[in-house]
């Protein structure tokens, strides 16, 4: 295409970049070359770039699609993606400011992981809305994602929930600007498996989904309607949720097909070989990953201080998170606690109070149980948020750390590859001198191709090793950033339930104090 | 720890539990000081007064709980009280909850970083102290009540108690073997007696029963809903030590934007749970120590209407005996004589029983007020440094 000198990438943004850019007007293929999907259908052709200044937002995106459009390991089709989709953010005609409200539930469990990339989340409680539309003007691009009404579908032991799975988006991959799908938790399981066989051999970070229940679906089945089933029931739609929106919010995981046929197909076919896929049985595959890593980590030759020191990093964060997350459940139980002891004193005192002879006493004694009733939802609702927002995130994290080290994991395979191919090569080079001292010529032919082989290999592998530790090291700098974001918000979100809770306690003891004082 | 003008507060909170005490600069008693060795508490009793009984004008005593028990229960046996309200003893010393905690944290200290143990140890210490100035003061009111008391200040026992120079703990086994049996069986047998149909004479005191019956059953539930209320108040507040020790741990793995969101946060719970912990010993003096202290107060005022009945069913069988004399004209005189001291005891009783029951009253609903008010205000201010505090945190946080 003659516009190549035109087509100026927009400046990468802090993050490393270890690769040269490869974008660099190379490759003049047609996109047809890409396997099979065409990701720009609909879209017209790609035309002049506009020379505006793009916010850091956009270029984030772009620039990680040209990379990790290694997806599809084919470095030359990487290149035209980059360039077509570095075209689309500077043309797209959908530059849709309006923010349509998410259709999930308003209620609090949702974290608004707001991240810097073309998704961007269902909308926080309106407090933070300004914050928003700021947000809003550096994204051209929008994806929400909403995971809701869950329902029973079927009887018995074979009935399962169905969630409904809500997208919005102007982003030009996809068809239609909102998708409404149902899903049930084997899909989500089916999804990562998909993704993880994929990508994290490449290094990736490929985000976890929830842990699969025995017991919590168990009495869901059954049909029992009691607290903790709601709860449960609950706890997983919101985890489903935040699983997809982490996935989305991850360039390059956002590219894969999979992803997308996720979202939009209306029957997905099942996933049958999830159901091995038990949480014990992940958890039991993620231990002897990390097993093995230990193993070979004592083997690696580190010629990069930075994937020790950061695996040290990870592995002392995992303790700490763990010990947090343990922390915070005690809490909840003694706010538990304390809510219905509170409860039981609220009864106590009405009842007091009804014996209760003087008049005005008796009356500010059943106003005081009033109170305590009150106060006792109070200690209720922050027993809730404890969880749904504090655990969970903690809970979240470990599970995302694993999948942390299990990058690094992979990166050490990649590495043992390498290694292993280079002592074949040797190893044949050896042979083929023994070969040439025994002075067997026909066998030295075969010798000299293997040898030529093996050098192959070795030279790939090593491309191999270091694309993957990139990789890795881009993706944990990404994963840093995210989580950073991510504490920040629901912190902030936490604190917020807290100060409401005092809030309210103020306007409660405030319109007690008077009924105390005019007791006579 | 305990500042002392939050000292001074707690002491004169705790003694308008029993309002209107040792304004009598003629008899003034209090417990300045207390030893505690092991499981004993040892009391320092002064008292300063003006009366001629005693034989100093100001003097101290050394005594055990033991002792208190004994004053109580020889008042209670004296007869010529039985018209009185005996205050109620105070309760034993009772330091096995932070006994218990503390012996919990010993065990779990290899889980917790140095800090985190160090501030664990200190609250620990602030509830043993907090426990040993309840119950020193709840000594004190006791002997105070009696000060104020404008019969039972006269006592012999009460003046020997607050003089005596020695060790107390001989006549104590005396008065046991004399006192003990009795009034464990009276005291179980009240209830019936009460119950039971001794026709009741006098309005006033048929409704008495029935509220003090009704009452004291309710309030001792409170009570002990109360008690369970402000120590799961006190768990909560305990977990955000370690919740704030955590936090400061994690911090230290993390980049730095992280990092100080962690950290910032650590701090606020450190702050946020001593409040909450003044949130939970606040609701224990005004509402909990509050209910126990009129539970026992009003389980004294049955007991005047235990003797009462007593008293009116000696008088109905003297009755029915001055009868029977009259009728075998036996020992007529006798009978008559012992009718008149029946009949007086009686209605002595009940006009100081009627007196004290309606004094006893409107002391409860005094003190009620009181402390419905200052709880209610406490709870307000404690609220409102909570939401400073988070609130600043909060903008703080978004600001980054």
């Amino acid at each position: 295409m003659a516009d190549d000198s035109e087509r100026v990438p927009p400046p990468f943004p802090e993050s490393e970049q270890r690769e040269t850019d490869p974008a660099d007007g190379e490759s003049d293929e047609d996109s047809d070359d890409f396997e099979g999907e065409d990701i720009f259908t609909g879209n017209s052709q790609p035309s002049e770039p506009k020379k505006d200044p793009l916010p850091p937002a956009a270029p984030t995106t772009t620039s990680s699609n040209t990379k990790t459009n290694g997806l599809h390991s084919d470095d030359e089709e990487q290149d035209i993606f980059a360039e077509a989709t570095v075209e689309l953010a500077l043309d797209s005609p959908l530059n849709n400011r309006k923010r349509e409200p998410a259709q999930a539930k308003p209620s609090a469990p949702g974290p608004s992981l707001t991240v810097t990339g073309p998704s961007t989340l269902k909308p926080p409680p309106a407090k933070t809305f300004e914050e928003l539309e700021e947000e809003e003007e550096k994204d051209a691009f929008e994806l929400n994602i909403a995971v809701t009404n869950p329902e029973k579908v079927g009887d018995g032991m074979n009935a399962y929930m169905a969630y409904k799975v809500s997208t919005q988006t102007n982003l030009p991959m996809f068809k239609c600007k909102t998708y409404t799908v149902k899903r049930r938790f084997s899909d989500f399981l089916g999804l990562y498996e998909k993704l993880s066989e994929k990508h994290s051999q490449n290094g990736y970070i490929v985000p976890p989904p929830p842990e699969k229940s025995i017991l919590g679906m168990t009495k869901v089945k059954v049909g029992k309607e009691d607290s903790s089933s709601v709860e449960f029931v609950e706890r997983r739609r919101a985890s489903l949720e935040r699983y997809l929106q982490r996935v989305v919010s991850h360039p390059s995981l956002l590219q894969d097909p999979d992803v997308r046929e996720f979202l939009e197909k209306d029957e997905l076919p099942r996933a049958v070989s999830t159901q091995a896929l038990s949480g014990a049985g992940f958890l039991k595959m993620i231990n002897r990953a990390t097993d093995a890593v230990s193993r070979m980590t004592i083997k690696m030759n580190e010629s990069d201080i930075w994937f020790e020191e950061k695996l040290l990093e990870v592995e002392s964060e995992d303790q700490h998170l763990r010990k947090l997350l343990s922390v915070v459940e005690t809490l909840v139980n003694h706010r538990k606690e304390l809510s219905s002891n509170t409860a039981m004193f609220a009864k106590s005192v009405a009842m007091l109070g009804s014996s209760e002879d003087n008049t005005a006493l008796s009356r500010a004694l059943s106003q005081l149980a009033e109170v305590e009733d009150k106060i006792e939802q109070l200690h209720q609702d922050q027993a809730c948020n404890d969880f749904f927002i504090l655990a969970e995130l903690f809970a979240d994290y470990i599970r995302l750390l694993t999948a942390v080290r299990g990058s690094f994991d992979h990166r050490m395979k990649t590495w043992q590859r390498w290694q292993d191919a280079q002592t074949t090569l040797q190893k044949k080079r050896e042979n083929e001198a023994k070969l040439l001292w025994a002075n067997k010529p026909d066998k030295l032919q075969q010798a000299k191709d293997e040898i030529s082989e093996w050098e192959s290999k070795v030279t790939q592998y090593e491309r191999d090793f270091e694309r993957v530790s990139a990789t890795v090291r881009k993706e944990v700098l990404r994963f840093e950033k995210e989580k950073a974001t991510d504490f920040k918000n629901q912190l902030v979100r936490y604190l917020e339930t807290l100060l409401h809770s005092h809030q309210q306690l103020i306007k409660y003891w405030e319109a007690f104090l008077p009924e105390a004082k005019a007791i006579a | 720890m305990a500042s002392t003008p939050e000292e001074n507060d707690n002491d004169s909170k705790l003694r308008s539990v029993s309002v209107d005490l040792n304004n009598d600069t003629s008899f003034m008693i209090d417990i300045p000081d207390a030893l505690c060795e092991r499981d004993k508490v040892k009391f320092t009793v002064h008292t300063k007064t003006t009366l001629g009984t005693f034989q100093k004008p100001e003097f101290s005593v050394l005594r055990q709980h033991e002792d208190f028990i004994w004053l109580h229960d020889t008042l209670v046996e004296t007869e010529e009280y039985a018209g009185h309200i005996i205050p109620p003893s105070p309760p034993k010393p009772d330091f096995e909850s932070p006994r218990e905690k503390m012996h919990k944290l010993g065990e779990g200290e290899a889980t917790m970083t140095k800090e985190e143990y160090t501030k664990m140890k200190q609250e620990l210490e602030a509830e043993y102290l907090a426990v040993f100035k309840k119950t020193v003061q709840v000594h004190e009111v006791f002997l105070q009540r009696l000060s104020s008391h404008p019969v039972l200040s006269k006592d012999r026992n009460f003046q020997i108690f607050l003089e005596y120079d020695q060790d107390l703990s001989v006549r104590r086994k005396n008065a046991k073997e004399m006192f003990g049996g009795f009034f464990k069986n009276m005291v179980k047998t009240a209830d019936e007696v009460i119950i039971s149909g001794v026709k009741e004479v006098d309005d006033f005191f048929d409704q008495e029963k029935t509220f003090l019956l009704d009452y004291y059953n309710k309030i001792r539930d409170a009570t002990t809903k109360a008690e369970k209320m402000t120590r799961a108040h006190k768990n909560v507040a305990d977990d955000y030590i370690h919740f704030s020790a955590t936090l400061d741990s994690l911090s230290a793995d993390e980049s730095t934007a992280l990092k100080m969101y962690l950290l910032k946060l650590a701090e606020l719970f450190e702050k946020l749970r001593k409040v909450e912990g003044r949130v939970a010993s606040d609701e224990d003096l005004k509402l909990t120590e509050l209910l126990r202290y009129y539970m026992r107060d009003i389980q004294a005022a049955k007991d005047l209407l235990y003797r009462r009945a007593r008293a009116l069913a000696d008088y109905e069988s003297s009755n029915k005996a001055l009868d029977k004399a009259r009728l075998k004209s036996k020992e007529v005189q006798q009978a008559e004589e012992h009718q008149q001291l029946c009949c007086q005891k009686f209605e002595k009783l009940s006009e100081s029983g009627k007196r004290e029951l309606i004094s006893f009253k409107g002391r409860r609903v005094v003190a009620f007020r009181k402390n419905l008010i200052e709880m209610a205000e406490l709870e307000i201010k404690h609220a409102k440094s909570s939401v400073s505090l988070l609130q600043s945190c909060i903008d703080m946080l978004k600001t980054n």
